[in-house]
Formats: C-alpha cells, structure tokens, sequence
C-alpha cells in the first residue's frame, strides 16, 4: 500500500468545507458565470472572462484569460483560433479532468499522469442547413482516458464514472438547458 | 371517544405500521404508558396505497420485529401484500398494541412541557411523540410533468394497481427503482410497448452465489451499518431502493433483463419541450457506476465469505455481465404522435407533514434528526430510509431503532420528570 500521503494538489478540505457552509447558506451557494465576446473579423471573435458573481458578492479572476474562436481554411475562414465546438470539447475534458483530480484526491489515490482524448462527430449538413433531420450540434462525443494512478483499473474506472456525475459541463451537454439571446 | 380536555399520556405514536408498532412494543417493555393513533386502520398504506402484485423485496425469513416472526413454510419466499396486513395485523393482536383506529392526527403542537396532539376523534397531551407516519406518503413527480401533453394520461406509483387500467398503447415508465423495473416488466407483458427512463440506480442480483443478496447484506453486516459511520448520510438516505423483486421463482429483474425483454431503455428524463420529451445523454454512466457499485458489494460478500471460511461451502465467486446500453440510445420521443399513450411515474415517495405544526421541517421537506431523535425535546422518528442504519426502512430493521429510540425516550423521561416544572 501507499504509505505517503497522497497530493494531487486538490485541496479536499475546503472544498468539504465550503459543503458544510453552503448547507447552513444555501444563498451563498449561488453562482453566475460570465464571457464577453468581441467580433473580430469575418469569423474571427475574441472571448474575455474576467469576473464571476459567487459567495454573495462579484469575484474577480486573478487575471483576464482570453479565447481566440474562428473557423478553420476548409470553411474558407483564417483559422486564428480554436472553433468553438473545440473550445466546447476543451471545456467537457477540462471539466472531466478535473474531477478526476478531486475525487481521486478524495478516496486517497495518487495520480502519476492523466490524459484525456476527445472526439465528437458532426455531420456538417446539419449546419449548413442542408438537411433538417440533421442536427447541428454533436451526434456524439467519446472521451477516452490514460490514466496512471496507484490504484486498480476498477477503483480508476469508478474515479472516471464519480468525475462524471459530478461535472457541471458534462450535465450542461448531456442534458437540456434553456438559452435566452436577447438583443439590446 | 367522548371527553373533556386532552388526554394525559406519556408518549403518543402517530402511526401503526410496523415501524409504530415496533415503538410500542418496546415502549410496553418499558412500562411506559402510550396510544398508537391510526388514520385507518393497522398497515393502511399496505391495504390501500400498492399495486396488486407487489411483494417485499425482503425474504420471509427477515421478516422480524421485536418478539415476533414468521412461521410459516417458505422462508425463502417472499410476502404478497394480503400476507405482509396479516403479518403486521398478526403483530398488532400478539403485542396488543393499545391502537385508536380511524384516528387521523390534523394537528401536532408544542404545548407545555410536551406536546398537544389533536386528532378528528380527540385530543391528546405527551411530553414524548413518535412520528411513524411512513416515508411514502405522496408520489413524487418532478415538475415537467405539467409539460406532458393532455393526450398523455399520467399515473403514480401511488395510484397504479395493475396493467388493466392503462389504455392499450405505448407507455412510458420514468423512473428506475424496484418500483420502475417492476412496473415496466409487468406492464411489458401486458402487451403494451414499454420505455423505461433510466436515471441514478442500484443494480443488485437477487441470489449470488446461491444465497439471497439480502442473507449476504445481512450476514457481511452491510445492513448493520450505522448512520453515524457512512461517509455521507445524506447521500446514503436519498439512495434509490435496489432493482430487486420478490418473486417466488426468486428471478433478478435488472436492465439486461428487461432489455432482453424487449423493454427501451432510455436516459433520465430531463425535459418535455413542444410534446417532445428529452432524456439524458448520461445513461451509460448511470449504468457504469451502478456496475461498479454492484461490483463492490460483491466483492464485500466474497471477502466476507472468505474470512469466514465458507468458500468451500458456497458457489464459487462470480460477476454479472456489465448493463448493455445501446450505441446511441434515442435522446428525444415525441409524445404527440400516439405512440406513447400513459407514462408511469415511478420517480419516488415523499412523506406528508403538513399535520406538523412544530418547526422541525426542512426546506426539502424532511424532518432534521439524528438518528431518530428528531431536533425538538421528546420528539422521535421511526421508520425512515437510513434513520439508524442501513436496514432502517425495511420491516427487520424497526426492531433495533425501536429498541435504541425507545431507550433515549425513557431517559428522556425520567430526568425531564425529575426537572422542576417551570
């Protein structure tokens, strides 16, 4: 057995923490995410998120992270950046990832390398609007993890099926959300 | 009942189902002077609330409550509903359970150093109350069921009896329980095309390793656990009840089965938008962690087994095919096009408190207590999934909690006896 102390670098114990007082302040519990979106040029936009609402009152990231979105030569765009169903496969992998990160830092294992490859297939007629019965977004999305932790491949698999259950992205693809676009 | 004011009493039991009538017995062991009060009468919800086929998901063997068993000659089967009334009618005559039949309780309030408790036939004054009203009294049925089309009829598990009240046609069954599988099977055979809609759920055999998976649970000490040693006791009591069936040719009733069947299998329901219902596109790893977790009890049962020395005893150590999700299960089913004529709702029970006037409720609706003892002096809960230990809900799990609360009443008693009366 591992006798040193496991350290994936999650702090399990506020997270735990942050549990209890949520359960006595459910108000405080409640978030609200925010991106703002720049057009570029032609497909080309510029993603910024800089401050979030949380623990009743505006947070601030320690710093303003950017996302460069375009479509790729094959569309006949530039390709400056990442198309955004990519930046949506980065954002399920991170999340995913993440949680493994946790739950393993929760049931004592240590991680040694974790890699994740993501694949979602798109019929493109759908977009294009050739073809009504085709949908626009993903037919499907597989991810499939390397994982190398001191564990058994069932107590590895159990970490992937925990992460899952747990992740905010992976409920936000998997399920439906309503989405409001106004104009002001 | 004809009377002046409240009746005097030390403890007032509000309901006799086997949890109540589990107090009362330990209550009449310790000389302690009680009433049980019942809407109805003794096992109501049984003889007026279940569907016409149901058993116990228990074997009649564990069918125990304080000073009392079964006797008859199939310990390995499983009641029917008209021998579980008789069982806990059996009950109620041998301990001679000082019952109020036809005794519905509309109003519990703090009233001196106890509580008031008023009922449509009288009132009573204890200083101790225990709830053992049930943990299934109304169907829970989420909110998108209002978006469900008018064409569709609906049905809860509360009020389904049988396959013969539902219109000929496609059904839908939300929800995959004990309740969900068994309603799907049966309504399957009925000849009525069934989809069943899979969330979060325990997957469980009926027999492994030619035992019943509850003599295992049972003799392993997993439904000994106790609340205050689980990792997360909120999460334990809000575990859905394992996909089991008591049936006599003791079969397992899991997804493969149902899937082989002829049943759809499909995910969570999460939406009903324009008559099209949407499900869940997690339904592979609803059935992976229901594998794993399935995998870990066994593998409990096999390490039990082995310290015991028993593997020489007992059928080899084995494991079930993992649940087989279809490729790309449907993601939509439009219920306007006729195929779909009723959808069962088999998403769960909630209890009823509305007739509880003391603030003990919750914002979820569930009273706060630990392990029984409810957050208000002299107040006691039976009966409830976890209370005290994993076999809390089951009819063999009323004896120990009752043995346990019954004692932390009878101190509560004698030292608030000896307190000075303000």
């Amino acid at each position: 057995m591992n006798d040193q102390k496991v350290d994936n670098g999650v702090n399990v114990e506020a997270l735990l923490g942050a549990r209890e007082a949520f359960t006595g302040a459910p108000e405080a519990a409640q978030f609200t995410w925010r991106a703002k979106c720049d057009w570029v040029h032609g497909t080309y936009s510029q993603t910024t998120v800089e401050g979030f609402f949380g623990l009743g009152e505006e947070q601030q990231h320690k710093t303003t992270y950017s996302f460069d979105a375009d479509h790729p030569e094959v569309f006949a765009s530039e390709d400056r950046g990442a198309t955004p169903v990519e930046i949506v496969l980065a954002g399920l992998a991170s999340c995913l990832t993440a949680g493994v990160a946790a739950v393993a830092q929760h049931r004592e294992i240590q991680l040694n390398s974790v890699s994740a490859v993501l694949e979602g297939g798109m019929d493109v007629q759908g977009i294009l609007g050739m073809d009504s019965d085709i949908r626009n977004g993903f037919d499907g999305i597989t991810v499939t993890y390397n994982i190398d932790a001191d564990a058994s491949k069932e107590d590895i698999e159990a970490l992937v099926a925990q992460s899952q259950k747990r992740s905010a992205v992976y409920d936000i693809i998997t399920n439906p959300t309503n989405v409001t676009v106004q104009v002001n | 009942m004809t009377q002046q004011g409240p009746v005097q009493i030390d403890t007032v039991i509000i309901g006799a189902g086997h949890a109540g009538l589990a107090m009362s017995r330990c209550l009449s062991d310790r000389d302690i002077d009680h009433v049980v009060l019942e809407r109805a009468d003794v096992a109501n919800s049984w003889r007026t609330e279940r569907w016409d086929s149901l058993r116990l998901l228990t074997p009649n063997w564990q069918s125990k409550l304080p000073g009392f068993s079964y006797q008859g000659d199939d310990p390995d089967g499983f009641m029917a509903v008209p021998e579980i009334i008789s069982f806990v009618q059996g009950y109620a005559d041998a301990i001679s359970a000082p019952i109020e039949n036809q005794t519905t309780v509309t109003s519990v309030r703090a009233a001196g150093d106890g509580y008031q408790v008023d009922t449509d036939r009288g009132s009573w004054r204890s200083r101790t109350v225990v709830i053992a009203t049930g943990a299934c009294n109304i169907a829970s049925v989420p909110a998108i069921s209002a978006s469900a089309p008018s064409t569709i009829d609906m049905v809860t598990s509360m009020d389904y009896r049988n396959p013969g009240q539902l219109k000929e046609g496609g059904v839908l069954v939300v929800g995959a329980s004990a309740t969900g599988l068994q309603l799907a099977d049966e309504i399957h055979h009925s000849g009525r095309p069934v989809t069943l809609s899979v969330g979060e759920h325990v997957r469980m055999p009926r027999v492994y390793r030619g035992r019943d998976i509850f003599g295992w649970m049972d003799a392993a000490g997993v439904l000994d656990e106790r609340y205050d040693e689980v990792d997360d006791i909120n999460r334990a009591r809000n575990v859905p009840s394992p996909q089991l069936v008591g049936s006599p040719g003791r079969l397992t009733l899991d997804l493969n089965s149902l899937t082989g069947a002829g049943i759809n299998i499909i995910g969570r329901l999460a939406g009903v938008n324009d008559g099209k219902a949407q499900f869940s596109g997690s339904l592979r790893n609803n059935c992976a962690l229901a594998d794993l977790k399935m995998n870990r009890l066994l593998n409990t049962i096999d390490e039990w087994v082995s310290e015991n020395n028993l593997d020489n005893e007992v059928e080899p150590p084995h494991r079930f095919a993992p649940t087989t999700v279809e490729d790309s299960p449907p993601l939509g089913l439009d219920l306007h096009n006729g195929q779909i004529k009723t959808i069962v709702w088999a998403t769960g029970f909630h209890p009823d408190y509305s007739w509880l006037d003391v603030p003990v409720v919750d914002r979820k609706g569930k009273i706060r207590h630990d392990g029984g003892v409810v957050d208000s002096p002299g107040m006691y809960l039976m009966g409830m999934t976890f209370l005290r230990r994993r076999k809390s809900s089951f009819i063999h799990g009323a004896g120990d909690d009752a043995s346990d609360l019954s004692d932390h009443l009878a101190t509560y008693l004698a030292n608030s006896a000896s307190l000075p009366k303000s």
